[in-house]
């Protein structure tokens, strides 16, 4: 089940309801063939421009093409797209097979031709032989690849789906996470993914958009998004991380009194975050170069079955007032080594780790 | 698995928790006493009564006589197929007229929904009687409608609304109307909205989407709805006998009929008895027919 995908080119797109901004001058293009995710809280905008994209949501203005064809004018069900809904919205009153033939049904295939894709499309997302099964006889998981399946078997160019893994439970859920890819990567359709979930996003994503209210935030790798967000709402919603307030003067950036040292340096003077990702923290014992070290107390010491992790209070005096979140894989330090409650600790931060954002 | 098991008689407490479940099943039974005596007292003994008396003659002995004037008078079987004419009729203009209405209220807003509703309901609430004869009031030669209509040139002569079918029509569509609207509103309501945009997503039109979508799903209220218009309306008594004008007799008017002209017990008995009994059949034949089992939301 081989086409041709289509790019999405989304511009300038807002919408209101009253005052408020659902989407406000949203611009942003998916690749052809590419797994693109919207990330953002509840409330950011990310569904509300999923329907524009489907045709439920009629934006402001603003324009949206598929390929080339403008399609913001066009109803939804001449877009000729799949969408997985978040809660599979399957038809209740058919069986597996009929949901999924219902697409070809209405395109006027005929009743053999049904059969064949129904049974490939039910292959592919491994439910083959569960075609005469009503609906609530399937489990969460399957209810979800019916969804998939009934998505797919027309060979949409495009492929949206509205937080399709978030009913599912944890374990579950991960494994979907690795077969949606790879079935994307099999069915080469243009994909649209929005979950609030940003390792989800991280798992699966050829790029990330992260939206925040009503705007995109940030386009990028998963990797640049996770290396260097652009700022602190990233920094903070993706990933895990200790935000530290440090000041900017002439290029120098100041924890309290101690000078850190940054990867990228800033020209602007005034208050800046200092990020730091718990797992890049170590101990240190000397004074290792181009590295920042902060001294602390153990606050806090919690086991997370594949990691330690440390809750530190800087050392005021040097540091401010600040906690410090570290992360130490099991494992890898003896349990004698691990610092315990009110043990005063010395961490260090590579230059090439530490950045600031706004 | 230790599914398969045998529980273990012996074990702890299991004499003391056996007797908490059993104390459970009874307070809840016991629940229901109060009720289960009411119907014993209120419906199964008037209703043996009721076929006790139907075989009771003139000459107070046990007989079929009242059976057999029912099978043999044309006028009672005039009568039986009037009640079901009207009876037919009433469920279809309320379903046409009903319909509609429903799947607008149900695509509203909650708020609007609300409003919309309580305009259902107050007609519902509002006294039978005098609704009814708020209709003879609004229908008949020199009512309203009329002298409007005629003041505005509609029609020339007064139309003669009441006393005949198209009255006795009128007024148990607009009275049956809200037991019809009231079930199917509550199943339309739990069609999943998102089941329409998957429709329209994989490519139906609107008006397909809900052929193949919505209706098949609304089916359940619909079908209850239709029924307890259908048999309610089959023992309706007021409203027909007011604005039928003793032009349109059903079952149940004869039956009062019998008892007060007549003072024949017997006769009236046997009239509800087959009446209940052919409500039942249509139950019956009903429920084979569509399984609402089938039809339901089975999600």
């Amino acid at each position: 089940m081989k086409s041709d995908a289509l790019n999405i080119s989304i511009k300038d797109i807002t919408k209101t309801y009253g005052e408020f901004f659902a989407l406000k001058d949203v611009s942003l293009e998916v690749k052809s063939g590419e797994f693109l995710t919207l990330l953002g809280p509840s409330g950011s905008g990310k569904t509300t421009l999923l329907m524009v994209l489907a045709g439920f949501t009629r934006p402001d203005y603003g324009s949206v093409k598929f390929g080339t064809e403008e399609v913001v004018l066009k109803p939804p069900h001449l877009r000729d797209i799949g969408m997985v809904f978040q809660n599979y919205a399957l038809f209740p009153h058919m069986n597996v097979e009929q949901n999924v033939g219902y697409p070809q049904k209405l395109r006027g295939i005929s009743k053999e031709k049904i059969k064949e894709t129904v049974n490939e499309a039910l292959k592919t997302v491994k439910l083959d032989g569960l075609g005469h099964r009503g609906v609530a006889e399937l489990s969460g998981g399957q209810r979800q690849r019916v969804a998939l399946a009934r998505a797919i078997v027309f060979q949409p160019k495009i492929l949206l789906m509205d937080e399709p893994l978030s009913a599912l439970d944890k374990k579950l859920r991960e494994e979907m996470q690795i077969e949606l890819r790879q079935l994307h990567d099999s069915l080469n359709m243009t994909t649209v993914y929005v979950t609030h979930d940003q390792k989800e996003a991280l798992t699966m994503s050829d790029r990330i958009a992260v939206i925040n209210g009503g705007g995109l935030m940030q386009l990028d790798t998963p990797s640049a998004i996770y290396k260097s967000p652009n700022n602190a709402f990233i920094a903070d919603f993706i990933g895990e991380s200790s935000l530290l307030s440090v000041k900017v003067s002439k290029k120098n950036v100041y924890l309290g009194n101690t000078k850190i040292l940054v990867e990228h340096s800033v020209k602007k003077n005034g208050d800046f975050l200092l990020v730091v990702r718990p797992e890049k923290l170590f101990l240190v014992n000397d004074n290792p170069t181009d590295c920042n070290t902060f001294t602390g107390n153990v606050v806090e010491s919690i086991y997370q079955g594949e990691s330690q992790l440390l809750m530190i209070k800087l050392d005021p005096d040097s540091h401010g007032d600040q906690i410090l979140r570290m992360r130490i894989p099991n494992g890898t330090a003896s349990l004698q080594d691990l610092p315990s409650i009110g043990n005063k600790i010395t961490v260090g931060l590579k230059k090439s780790d530490s950045f600031l954002v706004e | 698995m230790t599914s398969t098991q045998k529980i273990n008689q012996e074990g702890i407490n299991k004499t003391e928790l056996d007797q908490l479940d059993k104390k459970e099943r009874y307070t809840l039974f016991g629940l229901t006493v109060p009720y289960l005596a009411l119907v014993f007292g209120l419906i199964i003994i008037p209703i043996g009564w009721l076929f006790y008396m139907s075989f009771i003659g003139r000459d107070e002995t046990l007989s079929l006589e009242n059976y057999q004037r029912i099978w043999n008078s044309k006028a009672y079987l005039r009568i039986f197929k009037t009640t079901f004419q009207i009876s037919l009729l009433t469920t279809l203009f309320c379903v046409l007229l009903g319909y509609p209405l429903t799947y607008f209220m149900s695509q509203l807003s909650n708020r609007w929904a609300n409003i919309c509703m309580i305009g259902v309901l107050i007609p519902f609430w509002t006294s039978l009687l005098v609704r009814t004869y708020a209709w003879l009031v609004l229908l008949q030669k020199k009512g309203l409608i009329n002298s409007l209509a005629v003041d505005w040139g509609l029609w020339s002569e007064p139309i003669k609304f009441v006393h005949n079918t198209s009255g006795t029509l009128i007024g148990m569509v607009h009275i049956m109307l809200p037991f019809l609207i009231l079930p199917l509103y509550a199943n339309m309501r739990t069609i999943d909205k998102d089941c329409l945009k998957a429709a329209a997503n994989l490519g139906a039109t609107p008006t397909r989407a809900f052929w193949t979508v919505f209706f098949p799903l609304s089916l359940p209220g619909l079908f209850a709805g239709l029924l307890i218009v259908f048999v309610l309306c089959l023992g309706f008594y007021v409203t027909p006998a007011l604005l039928g004008g003793g032009k349109v007799i059903m079952v149940a008017m004869k039956i009062s009929d019998n008892i007060e002209l007549y003072y024949s017990w017997g006769a009236a008995s046997a009239l509800g008895v087959v009446l209940l009994g052919v409500t039942m059949i249509i139950l019956f034949i009903a429920s084979k027919l569509v399984s609402i089992d089938q039809l339901g939301n089975r999600s």
